[in-house]
């Protein structure tokens, strides 16, 4: 049974204030740094998993979603599922920043009592959507999310981030089969496909490749970028935005696998796995901020 | 018990227009009024069960009452983590609908049956296990579910269930229900309380009525909540009656007659329990439902016999 259509066609503009591409470029050192204080504060693992992606949460909630961070209970607003929960430094950072919550928070993660966990918990802070950590769930419920959206007749658009060792688990593609069968052209999914999963190369582990011939016969709208690109992640989730609000995107969800790099950010940790599971030093810390030119 | 549900959940979906129906592709005909009715409001899943459940979170999360439906094991079992963490962990109150659970596909074999789902879901946090005795009480349970604002997991029989009560009764979660009061026989009042858990209704019936015509004084009780466990009852039970019976079709390991054995542990309470439940195996064997039950150690005879040996072992001892 298809879904309510959207209303699209009277959506106005967005009362949402987005900033500039070159202002995220600049952010994201400080995020990156705050990152990687965070693991080396606590030993906590996943840096590389978090650096992958930190550059396309950060795109999202300086240039793409619809949320206004004093009001992160909105029933209108974009939503969005970082379902690699084990990025959640990234995730909590970029929150922070934008103001969800006050930055002293930060320090919490990791610590007895905290409000941080290594993985999002439920609400734990204003903007966490959903507590994700086992992989294969932010997606199902990112659908359920964009369902929901139709059933109501609401315009907010649902984004999740997946990992590439997420693509493992047969729940990623329930949801694969799920969303176009439903018609959520409101889901939008952004594969941080940085080659590398826990214990070995992602193309190994398991056949992923070829990731956007997948996607695409499951019956997704695919795209494929640079997902350390600050400008090409957001042209491109610009491009798809605009795409659905004019009821163009054929009714099928969208997917972007995008390439990016495990460790992006520090040039001795770039693709190198031991930053799955390795904190840095000081030493290291000092390196970093050095090469990212951050004080 | 499938109708009623599908017949209530039509009638309740009129009045609260959050009610969304997740059927992992199972019910053929069942649904088909309420899919006309409310088209925007009936989802085919599909056989995934672990994205049903998601998706069930995902909607609970934006104020909907999502119900997820399919055959017990495939419900419970396959997709428990997403139970545990979409709905349990983050307190989503969607509604997990188990059909046929216990032996009663037990034509259809093991990978049907379900003898372990109450022992795995009373075992998550936040979550409220239903077990429905007949028709009349899935309508009144789906009832009282749909107002509760935590995931409830309601595990059901499937067809040809005769209604015990004789219209739908008031039930509320985690509070048994007296189908019947032991009669005074002889001037005794308070032999045996017999425990029933959902679909077991109708034979715990047959050997409560069994044994009030031997001359023993028998209290019924439909006890459709074991989560959260009716505390305040068993602590009058046990102390009322000289032998006190749980009857599942459910795993001696981990049901109802589990639960209540940790109760009297913890509440250091004079064991009087005989458990009825399923042993602790598979069947390799086709049979319908009865058949798997007395296979499997459900036999009405032995069950009467051993309350009278335990009745005769208590009485003997004062």
């Amino acid at each position: 049974m298809s879904p309510a259509v959207n209303n699209f066609s009277t959506y106005s503009a967005s009362r949402y204030i987005h900033g500039n591409v070159n202002d995220t470029i600049e952010i994201l050192k400080q995020l990156r740094v705050q990152i990687m204080n965070m693991s080396s504060a606590t030993g906590a693992a996943h840096l590389g998993s978090a650096l992958s992606c930190v550059d396309m949460i950060a795109s999202l909630y300086y240039n793409i979603l619809d949320i206004d961070p004093k009001n992160p209970n909105d029933p209108d607003r974009d939503r969005f599922i970082l379902s690699k929960g084990h990025a959640a430094t990234a995730l909590y950072s970029v929150l922070a920043f934008k103001g969800f919550f006050d930055k002293s928070i930060l320090s919490e993660y990791s610590q007895d009592g905290g409000r941080l966990p290594e993985h999002p918990g439920p609400k734990c802070v204003p903007g966490i959507e959903a507590a994700t950590g086992s992989l294969g769930h932010g997606l199902c419920i990112g659908a359920g999310i964009a369902l929901a959206a139709k059933i109501s007749k609401k315009n907010y658009l649902t984004y999740v981030i997946i990992s590439d060792g997420e693509c493992n688990e047969g729940s990623t593609w329930e949801a694969a089969l799920f969303a176009p069968a439903k018609k959520l052209d409101n889901l939008i999914v952004m594969v941080d496909y940085n080659k590398w999963q826990a214990t070995g190369r992602s193309n190994e582990v398991l056949g992923l490749h070829p990731m956007i011939d997948k996607w695409k016969s499951f019956g997704w709208n695919v795209y494929e970028i640079d997902g350390n690109n600050v400008n090409q992640i957001v042209d491109t989730l610009s491009k798809i935005k605009s795409s659905i609000r004019t009821n163009q995107a054929n009714g099928k969800p969208s997917i972007i696998v995008c390439h990016t790099v495990k460790g992006k950010g520090a040039s001795f940790m770039e693709d190198d796995n031991n930053w799955h599971y390795r904190a840095p030093t000081p030493a290291e810390i000092d390196l970093v901020k050095k090469e990212l030119g951050v004080e | 018990m499938r109708n009623a549900f599908a017949d209530e959940l039509g009638k309740i979906a009129e009045e609260n227009d959050k009610v969304v129906m997740l059927s992992a592709d199972i019910g053929n005909k069942l649904f088909d009024k309420f899919k006309e009715k409310f088209p925007d409001r009936f989802y085919n899943t599909g056989v995934a069960e672990q994205n049903t459940i998601g998706v069930a979170s995902g909607l609970s999360m934006c104020g909907y009452k999502p119900i997820a439906y399919t055959i017990t094991p495939f419900i419970t079992n396959r997709c428990l983590e997403h139970i545990r963490d979409d709905l349990c962990y983050q307190e989503q109150p969607a509604i997990v609908v188990g059909v046929g659970a216990g032996l009663s596909y037990g034509e259809l074999g093991p990978t049907h049956h379900s003898c372990e789902d109450i022992a795995i879901l009373r075992s998550l946090p936040t979550m409220t296990v239903l077990c429905p005795g007949d028709p009349m009480e899935v309508r009144a349970l789906l009832r009282e579910a749909v107002k509760r604002n935590t995931p409830v997991y309601m595990r059901m029989g499937k067809k040809g269930e005769k209604n015990i009560h004789p219209e739908v009764p008031k039930l509320e979660i985690g509070k048994a229900y007296v189908m019947s009061k032991a009669k005074d026989i002889d001037g005794r009042l308070n032999d045996v309380c017999l425990l029933s858990v959902g679909n077991m209704l109708q034979l715990s019936d047959e050997i409560h009525k069994e044994l009030e015509a031997k001359g023993i004084s028998t209290t019924f009780v439909s006890f459709h909540t074991i989560k959260p466990l009716d505390s305040e009852f068993l602590l009058d039970a046990f102390q009322r009656y000289k032998v006190v019976v749980s009857l599942e079709e459910h795993s001696l390991i981990g049901g109802l007659g589990s639960a209540i054995s940790e109760w009297l542990v913890d509440n250091n309470v004079e064991n009087k329990l005989i458990r009825v439940g399923t042993d602790d195996r598979f069947m390799h064997e086709a049979g319908h439902q009865e058949y798997a039950r007395q296979k499997l150690g459900i036999n009405k005879e032995v069950i009467i016999k051993r309350i009278i040996e335990r009745l005769d072992a208590s009485q003997s001892k004062n």
